[in-house]
């Protein structure tokens, strides 16, 4: 798992913002496109991929893409 | 795991009723913006749902659901053996509401009533609990209704839970019979997430009191007293993605088969967003999912039932492996595969 690819995997769940905001220490939050149905298709997009299920809570409290990174790291490892 | 296996036991007839009214998510402006509305309804899939009237219960559209399963079939209501009414929105705290839809009905005094009490995963759970009643040798006939009216808790200012929920009743015979065959049920629990969705006043745990009827919004701005149902979406999304695939691959094993001999997967019409990815995750045809969901809603147990009602009558002719599968409130879940060739279907009828 390399977090360049994590986030294009990331990036790819959004319709409207410009792939280029997508950082590991984007805010992804304060996004104007952010919503709930995003969340839901992140945690979607991190099965399919790494087949991990991340919980609400892990949803909920990461802020940065690299903390939802080392999240899933910390469900593979 | 729980897994029961029935031989020669299978429904013979199924009958579903939703209200006349209907409410479209289009039409929640008073509370989303039109950016909001459209993202809700592609992702939920959800474009309009049915409400019942206000002195208008579950066990009312179950009523009139059982009168047109028994009337098309020419059933005589002295023949149910066992009646079972599965609901969260039942008449009364007491008694059962079974019992008043047993006299309703015009059944015999000798059926057997009672009421369970489940949500999103009723329907299996409900048909799990027939099939065991119609397997012993004084039983041949049993009636299965279930039935909710989720718009009577749900508050119209909640934004997750407003767009997602109608109302229906679905009545379902179960009888005996060599030309259903095999059928086999998979269940299970996890109390742990109890209150991943919850009504957390008026059941004697929080007895009602006059902060129970006190508006609150939560951090996105919904607006729900304690006597209304709430629920946590990423959680009963962390729930579905992590049990239910795994359940109906597990259920298809223990039935000799592989996935791809299943001829439709027929989902809790929970959210669409959810089942397709479900469907995405077991690699599953999505030609083979029928869904009910963009005119009906979520409507909790009754939606399995009523998706077979409406989208079965005219079209799906394979339909000999079916696997049906809830999964909700509780946390409940569980998934049956049976065979719904020799099952009559009537059409939907409104209330």
């Amino acid at each position: 798992m390399e977090i360049n690819e994590f986030v294009a995997h990331f990036a790819e769940q959004f319709d409207e913002t410009d792939a280029a905001v997508f950082t590991p220490e984007l805010v992804f939050r304060e996004l104007e496109e952010w919503s709930s149905f995003l969340a839901l298709a992140i945690m979607a997009m991190i099965k399919s991929e790494y087949d991990v299920a991340i919980s609400a809570d892990e949803m909920r409290n990461a802020n940065t893409i690299q903390e939802l990174f080392d999240t899933v790291q910390k469900h593979l490892s | 795991m729980a897994i029961l296996k029935y031989y020669n036991i299978g429904i013979s007839a199924i009958a579903a009723c939703v209200p006349q009214k209907i409410e479209y998510n289009k039409d929640l402006g008073y509370m989303m913006s039109d950016e909001e509305i459209q993202k809700a309804i592609q992702n939920i899939g959800i474009e309009e749902r049915r409400i019942a009237e206000p002195d208008v219960c579950a066990s009312d559209l179950c009523f009139k659901a059982a009168q047109q399963l028994l009337t098309n079939n020419e059933i005589d209501p002295q023949s149910i053996d066992v009646l079972i009414f599965v609901s969260q929105t039942s008449d009364y705290h007491q008694p059962a509401t079974a019992a008043i839809l047993q006299h309703k009905l015009g059944l015999s005094k000798n059926t057997l009533a009672f009421d369970v009490n489940l949500a999103c995963s009723g329907y299996v759970y409900g048909l799990s609990t027939a099939y065991a009643y119609a397997q012993n040798e004084g039983v041949n006939r049993v009636l299965l209704l279930v039935g909710e009216t989720m718009s009577k808790i749900v508050s119209r200012y909640d934004k997750v839970n407003t767009p997602l929920f109608g109302d229906a009743g679905t009545a379902t015979l179960i009888e005996k019979g060599e030309q259903f065959g095999k059928a086999v049920f998979s269940l299970h629990t996890d109390g742990k997430g109890a209150e991943v969705m919850m009504i957390p006043d008026g059941g004697f745990r929080n007895p009602v009191s006059a902060d129970s009827f006190v508006e609150e919004t939560d951090a996105n701005g919904d607006k729900r007293s304690r006597l209304q149902f709430r629920m946590d979406g990423m959680a009963v999304f962390n729930f579905g993605m992590s049990e239910e695939p795994r359940d109906v691959k597990n259920l298809v094993e223990a039935a000799g088969l592989e996935l791809g001999q299943v001829d439709l997967l027929i989902y809790h019409q929970a959210n669409k967003f959810m089942t397709d990815f479900f469907s995405k995750w077991l690699k599953f045809d999505k030609t083979k999912t029928p869904y009910s969901i963009s005119k009906y809603g979520n409507t909790s147990s009754a939606s399995i039932p009523l998706t077979i009602v409406s989208e079965l009558y005219e079209a799906y002719p394979e339909r000999k492996n079916v696997i049906l599968s809830g999964f909700g409130a509780g946390l409940s879940w569980g998934s049956v595969l049976l065979d719904l060739k020799k099952c009559k279907i009537s059409k939907v009828i409104e209330y």
